[in-house]
């Protein structure tokens, strides 16, 4: 077996090469159930992080990976890649507009609440964090979930769901804060 | 819905691989301090969100994204390169097709970012910033500037090695990688903790490329090659009744 390449951090200059804007658009601001995640990166003393990327991976609204490795019968939906990525802003803001993915299998015969696999990088991050977006209003298929069963408290597994906060545009809007470290740290997964 | 599919067909991604990673904190690297989860990672086995990712994610690739030495016609400043290599998994096959997008400063050591304030020149034939695509073969090369050294704020005349920052996808999700390639023989290793965060030093020496005069040209570029190892997948299928 070869030795792996080691992760190093993105560091501070990470836009020059990473900063796409277009990424944080999965579908049109004006598509047919198109919502909003809007959220923030706090370190250990709750201060913003402003040198963070945030990358999310989803499924379309079937529950269908844009991947050969999904088997499933859902329907691929052309255009729709699955992918975004935000980097923040000062206040340590990211955002996209996409859409809330349909449900995909779980291990053995279970099935995942609608969830975005999440990979966070920042200045001061050797490795990138990983975690997950899952969302409050699926109260049903959260209760199935195994990966947010297997979370026993409560506080942390609501570090794992988005927010539902205002309408903006006929959109739904949904909060997704990413504490670092300390007070409300964000559920990381290890991978 | 994905009820139907079926998950004896996936093989789950390697972890044994992982520890060659820096850990999240590593109090010589002062940034990590506030920004490394306090608690343990929660494993978590992998399911079909895992073992796919975003293969087709990325725009077209436009001509000239692989040359970061010529904008808009006008020629860098500083020693032209060339860096090319493979990309692999852990078992050795290659990864083709996969965007690797990179970043760096110019070879006085300066990034085009408003955030540097190092008094080193800007050039203006230099953004530092180039993408390509891996061929059949896991291929790839790039054409650059080779960068300086430069010093932050980390401690007390802190100089960061010359390096190039790298971003990889892989096939999956699990295989993203992000990571910074260095020249061979730079005496500022044993002072940088960026490096010296990964434990394992011959994990480290992995990150530090080899110069190779078969891919040079002459009289135009000097060539240094880096290879890259993504996580592989088992050979054996996951099984079906994992009571996990």
């Amino acid at each position: 077996m070869r030795g792996i390449t080691p992760s190093q951090t993105v560091g501070p200059f990470l836009k020059i090469g990473l900063e796409r804007d277009e990424l944080q658009y999965l579908v049109r601001e004006d598509a047919d159930g198109a919502i909003k995640i809007l959220g923030h990166v706090y370190d250990g003393e709750g201060k913003p992080v402003p040198d963070a990327m945030i990358e999310i991976w989803q499924a379309n609204i079937h529950g269908k990976y844009a991947h050969p490795d999904d088997s499933s019968e859902s329907a691929i939906i052309e255009g729709f890649s699955g992918f975004g990525r935000s980097c923040t802003d000062k206040d340590g803001k990211f955002f996209f507009v996409t859409v809330k993915p349909g449900r995909v299998s779980g291990r053995g015969n279970t099935l995942q609440a609608p969830h975005l696999a999440v990979n966070v990088f920042a200045r001061g991050m050797l490795k990138h964090q990983v975690t997950r977006i899952y969302f409050e209003d699926e109260i049903e298929s959260n209760s199935e979930d195994p990966i947010l069963n297997s979370i026993v408290e409560k506080a942390d597994r609501n570090t794992l769901l988005a927010k539902i906060s205002q309408s903006e545009k006929n959109n739904f809007v949904y909060s997704f804060d990413i504490h670092l470290q300390g007070e409300g740290e964000t559920v990381f997964f290890e991978v | 819905m994905g009820e139907n599919f079926n998950m004896a067909d996936f093989k789950e991604y390697m972890r044994d691989g992982q520890v060659d990673h820096p850990p999240a904190l590593y109090e010589d690297y002062k940034s990590t301090v506030l920004r490394s989860p306090s608690r343990k990672a929660v494993r978590l086995e992998h399911t079909l969100s895992e073992i796919t990712g975003p293969i087709y994610g990325h725009g077209p690739i436009r001509e000239g994204e692989d040359d970061l030495s010529i904008v808009e016609g006008e020629e860098a400043q500083g020693q032209r390169i060339f860096v090319s290599g493979q990309v692999l998994d852990e078992n050795g096959k290659a990864v083709p097709n996969t965007l690797i997008e990179i970043w760096q400063c110019n070879a006085a050591g300066r990034y085009r970012h408003e955030v540097d304030q190092h008094p080193a020149p800007l050039d203006p034939n230099f953004v530092g910033g180039g993408r390509v695509v891996t061929d059949d073969r896991g291929s790839y090369k790039f054409t650059t500037i080779k960068p300086g050294a430069y010093p932050w704020g980390n401690h007390h005349n802190a100089w960061r090695p010359a390096h190039i920052h790298f971003s990889l996808f892989g096939p999956a999700f699990v295989t993203r990688l992000i990571t910074q390639m260095y020249f061979p023989g730079d005496p500022l290793f044993p002072f940088d903790p960026i490096y010296n965060s990964i434990p394992n030093e011959k994990a480290r020496e992995r990150l530090i490329s080899s110069f190779d005069l078969e891919t040079t040209e002459p009289d135009f570029a000097l060539s240094f090659k880096f290879d890259f190892v993504l996580r592989g997948k088992n050979s054996t299928p996951f099984e079906q009744e994992n009571k996990s």
